[in-house]
């Protein structure tokens, strides 16, 4: 991402805008400016704000005046009044922070499809998370800290160990070189993103064990994380397995994302007879 | 994708957050799920949604090349047709409400028209247990959140959390969530006025403005009191 610095009027209302906190007014330059590392490619300022195309020499000569008698102009907050943000091409490895942060910009180049995967959201139709199995979604970074893939590979190494299961369609494992190590592509690892997902699965007796590693590693990494944790309905369309797991365990899951069971194969189906 | 399994809040915090979406299947309800996706959130047009999505856009979105009285009087209608008109091919739609009536409701519609695709229903467990027995539906599958690990004390106060976490992307920053907070508590700005802010910054539409209203609500009735 850039900022074009013909066009910046340091008017600071981007400033607020950006999840990662990586924009700044130059006071020396009159400018804002993006760090670089601290950036994610998420395109929040780019997408998000609303934009005008004001004359940015006319606006720095208003914003002078008002600024030497102390007067405050009330500005929209979200309002880029000199369209000044710019979209640059990136390149691997930078564009993984895109691809990783930015939820509607998708690069078939690499192979991956964004950050976000399935998980049960269609379980009726494909059933990744079957009776008796448990599945886990830990997210690293979000909300408003991000985190580094040497971070999330922390915690994949750990998986590993454990034995458990890396759901195929999914853009961490897409980028593990070693399923049986966890080991992620070396030349990613230094990368900052705003989010990923790594999905997994276990028998319903692995839940504490996954669940203690999950606080265990986070406490070695710098960043947050949460967890979704799924199981199958049973006949009736209770959830008997699982919840009871996670009332032992104290863990507190009174919000979800349910899926309604509605889904059906609907494509057509070519039959070939031998 | 929409990503909004972590909002943050108490139980009782989701009585008005109820986001209902679709989502084909690829090789198994993908071909031609584009008009029944468009269909799907046609039916939620009917129930009084508070923001709707195609992955791409929500109902309020943020606007390229503003006139300068924008600064004074600012558009803040929800555009449903440019939503349903985006959806250009399989992928993710939803769309938000903001009472069980509505929800269920709608639900039940969706549930008549049969489209074959996965419908989801994001809200507290016990919300979406009753929508499911109204509906008389049996659940799938139960997607749990619990919640987020921040040992190192990363996360901000529990306001701010609410608010920018209903952007599931987390496009909604911790710093533009707290200054609308202060700007409704300056008197500068109103509730109305600053969840619209918020929400235009969510791609996906799955922000719910009523409830963002609320708890910008609630945090000045706590400033008074």
């Amino acid at each position: 991402m850039i900022i074009n610095s013909k066009k910046c009027v340091a008017c600071g209302n981007c400033v607020a805008v950006c999840p990662m906190s990586a924009i700044k007014v130059d006071t020396e330059k009159n400018r804002a400016f993006i760090n670089d590392d601290e950036c994610v490619e998420c395109g929040t300022c780019y997408r998000g704000m609303s934009t005008e195309n004001l004359n940015p020499f006319v606006i720095r000569i208003i914003r002078k005046i008002a600024k030497s008698i102390r007067f405050r102009f009330e500005p929209e907050p979200d309002v880029c009044p000199t369209s000044a943000f710019e979209m640059n091409e990136l390149e691997m490895p930078r564009i993984i922070r895109q691809i990783f942060s930015d939820p509607v910009v998708e690069h078939k180049s690499t192979g991956i499809k964004g950050r976000g995967t399935e998980e049960v959201k269609t379980n009726d139709v494909r059933l990744r998370v079957d009776t008796g199995e448990v599945g886990y979604t830990i997210e690293f970074g979000r909300p408003g800290v991000g985190v580094k893939f040497y971070e999330i590979q922390k915690m994949t190494r750990t998986f590993a160990k454990l034995g458990v299961t890396f759901e195929r369609n999914n853009p961490i494992t897409y980028l593990m070189v070693d399923l049986k190590n966890g080991d992620l592509r070396e030349d990613i690892l230094n990368e900052k993103i705003l989010s990923a997902i790594v999905e997994i699965k276990t028998a319903v007796n692995m839940v504490e064990k996954v669940l203690a590693s999950v606080y265990e590693v986070n406490k070695q990494i710098d960043t947050v994380t949460a967890v979704g944790i799924s199981a199958r309905c049973d006949e009736n369309g209770e959830e008997t397995m699982l919840s009871p797991v996670l009332d032992k365990l104290n863990y507190l899951h009174f919000r979800a994302k349910t899926n309604m069971g509605l889904g059906r194969i609907t494509n057509r189906i070519e039959l070939t007879h031998t | 994708m929409t990503n909004s399994l972590h909002r943050y809040g108490n139980e009782e915090s989701f009585r008005d957050d109820y986001v209902i979406f679709a989502i084909p299947s690829k090789g198994i309800n993908d071909e031609d799920s584009v008009p029944r996706l468009k269909e799907f959130l046609r039916i939620c047009t009917r129930y009084n949604p508070v923001n709707m999505g195609n992955g791409n856009r929500g109902s309020l979105a943020p606007e390229k090349g503003l006139n300068p009285t924008a600064h004074w009087k600012r558009h803040a209608d929800r555009d449903w047709e440019s939503v349903i008109e985006g959806v250009n091919k399989p992928g993710t739609v939803s769309a938000v409400f903001s009472t069980l009536e509505d929800a269920t409701a709608c639900m039940k519609e969706i549930i008549e028209a049969n489209f074959g695709l996965s419908v989801n229903l994001s809200t507290s467990v016990e919300n979406a247990k009753g929508v499911a027995e109204r509906c008389g539906i049996k659940r799938h599958s139960v997607e749990y959140t619990l919640g987020f690990n921040d040992p190192h004390d990363h996360l901000p106060d529990s306001q701010v959390l609410a608010l920018s976490t209903m952007c599931g992307h987390g496009m909604v920053s911790f710093s533009l969530s707290k200054k609308m907070i202060d700007m409704v508590r300056e008197g500068r700005r109103s509730v109305e006025e600053a969840a619209n802010t918020l929400v235009r910054f969510c791609p996906c539409g799955i922000y719910n403005p009523e409830r963002a209203k609320r708890i910008l609500e609630e945090i000045i009735d706590i400033k008074k009191s």
